[in-house]
């Protein structure tokens, strides 16, 4: 099929996945139109990375996930192997900056716009040396130092610079906020990251299905199981399996726990740093009782390498389901309580009403999803009818109610997140009540030169894993893509106009992840 | 304001005197009291992420929770290493940290302690493996600074970091 009357031509991917349409061309003008008519009809560029494909005998490859009301078309342009350059995404979608930056410093194929500044290497490795180069080997003896990064300067009179990070105050990933400010006003952020880059990208070329697995399910810890769903739903469209209903319904569940996990944690967190110090005490007591039925019943606290290719690796008891509805249900009732008290109390709304706020057009000026994106009114939700899209099973037949919010400040991002936390225990009882019997886990038989793209709604937004396998039937590239790579540019946007000590409780509203941007 | 103090006063005090037997509640208050007679007061923790997924991360802060109540036990997590008695470090260190927990390391005042946690920032077990040094990271903790206990586990349980942090105290 084709998009908008555009020239390339889009083929179903297989599967029980998200609706992914594939196409690909050589042709860089083919490219920059496909991107321009998708950003025409309101669509987003999801995740972009690079590939060397010279070993199978092409060029370089560069790789493009965008997203339409109907679904997500993925394209691919070749690129030769003594010209890979392509054109640059940035002037049409913002998101592209750093993610073509992050495609030079691994791979060393360049957009031809002007920001060429590093993203990902900070000094760590030779700028002429790229690790996900198949000829790359060994990377050559180099001193690690500390490199400079050409901040935008903000001139006039009383601006000056806080520099923040990377290490930060809290118990908290690492990363560099540089504000510019009059007084206490914040007149400009900018973000350097790039401080968690362990080369998962190069760990996990030829790993097997099984390794691979486990490293895309330690992008982001907080995020494992979305992170092993995509990959799995990547590996299942490229394989051809289909994975049991059990599994997916099971699946479902996992990423439910862990979506509920994470807003019970925030919602503390938030508190805490508005001064309201009960509602860590309560959240992280909750979220604590939480985490520990997790490790009852899947084996692990934070359900890490529960979702395997194939299905999942841990089945659940009659028994286990009950105490699981169970439980939603008395967590139900605290967090209503507690939402009673947030609601009431002056002191903690007077610090989110009104404070860090993006609206919906930058949200999609952006090209964000998830969470924040629906606080800010857009209602994007991979598990969620909406016109002209049906979402993949298991969610098509538990009809989610997508939970939203118009004002886009932290207030919204809290109240959208307590309404989340009742949907997900809907969604969970719904699924233990009526869980499919049957096998948990069908196998995967690798396909040589086969791909797959898996898209799951994480709790922060859309998390995409993208999959080629080489000719022995192993991983030959897996770019694992979360959802902060858009939302951290919201967040620069966001503390505009508010004063400096708001910033903590803003970062808390989004809490973005480090690792999962800087792979 | 009267539903919060209603909520407060039904949940009562949670905090776990025995976070597992009886014989590790003993051996808690009994650190308890080394850390107070080694150190004459508190301990305090700079934590530091190195490379980690942030699953570490998340465990470090169940400390904290009213289960756990680290810091009613005295030990406290501050803000600068400066004030720090110890550096509670994951990993796997990245090339792009080095050198910030190098520096993280000299500011903090002797005698200090140094507990590495996570099988990366151990560099143990399979995902010890996994997350190896390479051209991105420099390996565990020790690669960078001497480390005096170390706390594996993918993430480590809130149990097994409160037993690795009371290690490190009584190792001086």
């Amino acid at each position: 099929m084709r998009f908008h009357a555009e020239p390339i031509e889009f083929t179903r991917q297989p599967g029980v996945g998200a609706p992914i349409w594939r196409g690909q061309t050589a042709d860089r003008e083919d490219w920059l139109r496909f991107a321009i008519s998708v950003h025409r009809h309101a669509g987003r560029l999801c995740a972009l990375w690079g590939s060397d494909e010279r070993c199978s005998g092409g060029g370089f490859r560069v790789h493009a996930v965008f997203a339409l009301d109907e679904g997500w078309p993925y394209l691919t342009l070749d690129l030769p192997a003594d010209d890979p350059v392509y054109p640059d995404l940035s002037g049409i979608f913002a998101a592209a900056n750093r993610m073509q930056r992050a495609t030079y410093d691994l791979v060393g194929i360049r957009h031809d716009g002007e920001d060429r500044r590093p993203w990902l290497r900070h000094g760590g490795w030779p700028a002429d040396w790229f690790p996900l180069r198949h000829d790359a080997n060994h990377p050559p003896a180099h001193e690690n130092l500390p490199s400079d990064y050409d901040f935008v300067q903000v001139g006039g009179e009383g601006a000056h610079e806080i520099p923040v990070g990377p290490i930060h105050a809290g118990i908290i990933e690492p990363g560099h906020f540089r504000f510019t400010v009059v007084g206490e006003r914040v007149l400009r952020l900018e973000q350097r990251l790039g401080y968690q880059h362990k080369g998962i990208e190069c760990r996990l070329a030829s790993a097997d299905f099984a390794t691979g697995a486990r490293l895309v399910g330690r992008v982001s810890g907080d995020s494992t199981v979305a992170f092993c769903w995509a990959y799995a739903d990547a590996l299942e469209a490229a394989c051809g399996v289909t994975p049991p209903p059990r599994a997916l319904a099971l699946r479902a569940l996992l990423l439910e726990r862990e979506r509920v996990a994470n807003h019970l944690g925030d919602l503390g967190m938030l508190g805490n740093d508005a001064a309201l110090a009960f509602g860590l005490s309560q959240f992280f007591r909750l979220k604590e009782d939480w985490v520990r039925l997790n490790a009852q019943v899947f084996g692990h606290r934070f359900l890490m390498d529960s979702i395997v290719p194939g299905g999942v690796a841990v089945d659940v008891e009659a028994r286990h389901l009950a105490a699981i509805v169970t439980q939603c249900e008395s967590i139900g009732r605290a967090v209503k309580e507690l939402q009673r008290i947030y609601d009431e109390h002056s002191g903690l709304q007077d610090r989110f009403l009104t404070t860090g706020p993006i609206d919906a057009r930058l949200v999609r000026e952006l090209s964000l999803s998830g969470m924040a994106a629906r606080a800010a009114g857009v209602l994007l939700d991979a598990r969620c009818h909406r016109h002209g899209y049906a979402p993949p099973p298991p969610w098509n037949r538990l009809a989610v109610r997508p939970a939203s919010d118009e004002r886009g400040d932290v207030a919204a991002r809290v109240a959208v997140r307590f309404a989340e936390i009742y949907e997900s225990l809907r969604l969970i009882r719904l699924l233990a009540a009526d869980m499919p019997a049957g096998e948990i886990r069908g196998t995967v038989e690798p396909v040589a030169g086969a791909a797959g793209v898996g898209i799951v709604e994480g709790w922060r937004g859309e998390v995409i894993v993208g999959v080629q396998l080489g000719a022995d039937g192993k991983i030959a590239r897996c770019h694992p893509h979360d959802p902060s790579w858009q939302a951290w540019p919201a967040l620069e946007h966001a503390v505009l106009n508010d004063i400096v000590p708001d910033f903590p409780l803003i970062n808390k509203s989004f809490n973005l992840s480090y690792s999962g941007q800087d792979i | 304001m009267l539903s919060l103090l209603k909520r407060i006063a039904k949940t009562g005090i949670v905090t776990e005197p025995a976070p597992g037997t009886d014989d590790m509640r003993r051996e808690i208050d009994r650190l308890q009291d080394e850390v107070l007679n080694i150190l004459g007061r508190a301990l305090t923790i700079r934590e530091v992420d190195a490379g980690s997924c942030n699953a570490c991360e998340l465990e470090i802060h169940a400390l904290n929770n009213p289960y756990y109540n680290l810091e009613g036990r005295g030990i406290k997590f501050v803000a600068s290493p400066r004030h720090a008695d110890m550096l509670l470090v994951t990993g796997p260190v990245t090339k792009n940290m080095e050198n910030a927990l190098k520096i993280a390391y000299e500011c903090t005042p002797d005698p200090k302690l140094v507990v590495a946690v996570g099988d990366c920032g151990c560099g143990c077990g399979e995902i010890g493996r996994l997350f190896g040094p390479n051209y991105a990271t420099v390996g565990p903790v020790e690669a960078v600074l001497p480390v005096d206990v170390k706390v594996p586990g993918c993430p480590p349980t809130p149990i097994a970091l409160m037993q690795g942090i009371l290690a490190a105290v009584r190792t001086r």
